[in-house]
């Protein structure tokens, strides 16, 4: 079983990889919308720092929809899915691989870009390890949430406009606990709470989401 | 009845509130019932459709 | 597991038309009668409230269609899933019929709500509230539901990946509400807007009683109706449906 997962995960960053220039375009995404608020805004310094949490984590979820395309439609088109699928390794097995490479491939950049994008917005350096960790358990959630948007929409020809209207609502709690827990790190609050409720959220979209993603694969192939 | 069409001067929240929910749900009605119509119309025209070939007699050549 | 006989027969799309079709002017009638009853009875009967006067009286129909709201996407996801785990087509045409009359009622609730707010607490929309954020986030759940079935041509198709949609939405709903009221209580500004109204007396607890009744029963007569189209929709050329039709022509 560990075999199958490390084919398709090594298969998926080979692939990701053949066409690396695509993999910055979440990035200059992310870029360019924190960058339209304080045009759109005119903040002062300490209105930066208010902003500057929203902004930033409005602006990974907005980011993290735009490399969809990578998860499932690549592979459905040229029937690699279906392969896949028929294969004795269990779905479940396959998505979690395609998770894995998804989120090193494409979430794990833009974590690295928004504590940078942070100092921007004159967020402390002190409160930038507490963002880390809030990004880090974030993260699978987000990917699975996402994966859920590509998988329930992969057999639709122009699937990629409604994906943001299906999967941005659902991430209102990561965005609400993420942000908190921002917001308590620059102000050298504890910040327990909204990270354990983080990893909570982390564990639930782990072990219920790839069911989910597994079942829309399967139905949205046949 | 004034009084009551102005409830203390908040008639225009409280009646434009009921009216609205009222609106709705006479819209939900009104094309529920248009659309059942039109599918029934429907299925009519396909009932039709294959009840005319049953319809012809059949002829027996005796030889 | 032995299922009872009413639960096969509910399977059968025959079944449950006829049954509409019988229950239905029943069930409208009572619930339009219900709704009649406690709307005027909440207009013109009850007292004046002693903090909010007048206004007060949107109390009859914000949190009523508020309720009906969630429950329609618990309807809508339960049907769903059982549409999809026992592959009851009959199923899935409820979920269908129980989505766009949920995100009416939902619409509803906050239009009455920022209505309500606007004499109360001096204005209409305050994206603190914790009400209004779940109600707000309720009325996208459904709205990406219905593009998502409107986005396939294929209906057996949409049926099951909306079923998973739904499915993880009514996972999401708890949570959702659960995260923003305590994310909300936290600020101290807009807690203003908290607080369920004006404290309820019985002149005022009956009328309130009977319109949740109301606006309730309607809810499941709508739903009958959109279920009764959906089924002639979907069965269109079946024989049973014959006799239905305008101007028999079975």
């Amino acid at each position: 079983m560990t075999d199958a997962f490390y084919a398709v995960f090594a298969r998926d960053l080979r692939v990701a990889f053949r066409r690396w220039s695509e993999l910055a375009y979440p990035l200059v995404f992310f870029a360019i919308v924190v960058a339209l608020f304080p045009l759109a805004l005119s903040p002062t310094a300490a209105q930066l720092r208010d902003i500057g949490t929203g902004v930033l984590w409005v602006a990974l979820l907005l980011s993290s929809l735009l490399a969809l395309d990578g998860l499932f439609r690549g592979d459905a088109d040229d029937g690699t899915l279906e392969q896949l699928l028929m294969s004795p390794v269990a779905i479940t097995v396959t998505v979690f691989a395609k998770l894995a490479a998804h989120a090193l491939v494409t979430l794990l950049p833009l974590i690295c870009l928004v504590p940078l994008m942070a100092l921007s917005f004159n967020i402390p350096v002190a409160a930038l390890p507490t963002l880390a960790v809030a990004l880090l358990l974030a993260a699978p959630t987000l990917s699975v949430l996402v994966a859920l948007g590509a998988a329930l929409t992969v057999s639709l020809r122009r699937g990629g406009a409604i994906v943001g209207l299906l999967v941005l609502p659902l991430t209102g709690p990561l965005l609400i606990f993420g942000t908190r827990a921002t917001d308590l790190g620059v102000n050298g609050e504890p910040t327990a709470a909204p990270l354990f409720f983080l990893a909570a959220l982390a564990a639930l979209a782990l072990a219920l989401g790839p069911l989910a993603i597994a079942a829309a694969v399967k139905v949205g192939l046949e | 009845m004034i009084d009551f069409i102005q409830m203390g001067g908040d008639g225009a929240y409280v009646w434009s509130a009921y009216g609205i929910t009222l609106a709705v749900l006479i819209v939900n009605i009104v094309l529920v019932r248009a659309r059942h119509r039109t599918a029934l119309r429907r299925a009519r025209e396909i009932a039709a459709q294959t009840e005319v070939p049953r319809r012809q007699p059949k002829v027996h050549r005796v030889q | 597991m032995k299922l009872p006989r009413w639960f096969h027969q509910l399977g059968s799309p025959p079944y449950v038309y006829r049954l509409a079709d019988k229950l239905g002017p029943w069930l409208g009638g009572l619930g339009c009668a219900t709704l009649a009853i406690g709307v005027v009875w909440g207009l013109a009967i009850a007292p004046p409230d002693y903090q909010q006067d007048e206004v007060y009286r949107i109390i009859f129909i914000h949190p009523q269609t508020a309720y009906v709201g969630m429950m329609a996407y618990g309807v809508m996801a339960v049907a769903a899933a059982i549409g999809y785990i026992w592959r009851l087509k009959i199923a899935h045409a409820v979920a269908v019929s129980a989505a766009p009359i949920g995100a009416w009622f939902t619409f509803c609730a906050l239009v009455t709500g920022a209505i309500w707010g606007r004499p109360t607490w001096g204005t209409y929309w305050q994206w603190g509230d914790p009400r209004i954020m779940s109600e707000t986030l309720l009325l996208f759940l459904f709205l990406g539901y219905l593009a998502l079935r409107g986005a396939f041509d294929d209906r057996d198709k949409a049926d099951k990946i909306t079923a998973i949609l739904a499915v993880v939405g009514v996972v999401n709903l708890p949570i959702i509400h659960y995260s923003v009221e305590w994310w909300n209580s936290l600020h101290q500004g807009p807690t203003i807007l908290r607080g369920d109204g004006p404290a309820m007396t019985t002149d005022m607890l009956l009328p309130f009683l009977i319109t949740v009744l109301g606006f309730t029963l309607t809810f499941y007569w709508l739903l009958l109706r959109r279920l009764q189209a959906e089924i002639v929709e979907r069965e269109g050329d079946a024989r049973w449906l014959r006799e239905f039709l305008p101007g028999s022509v079975a």
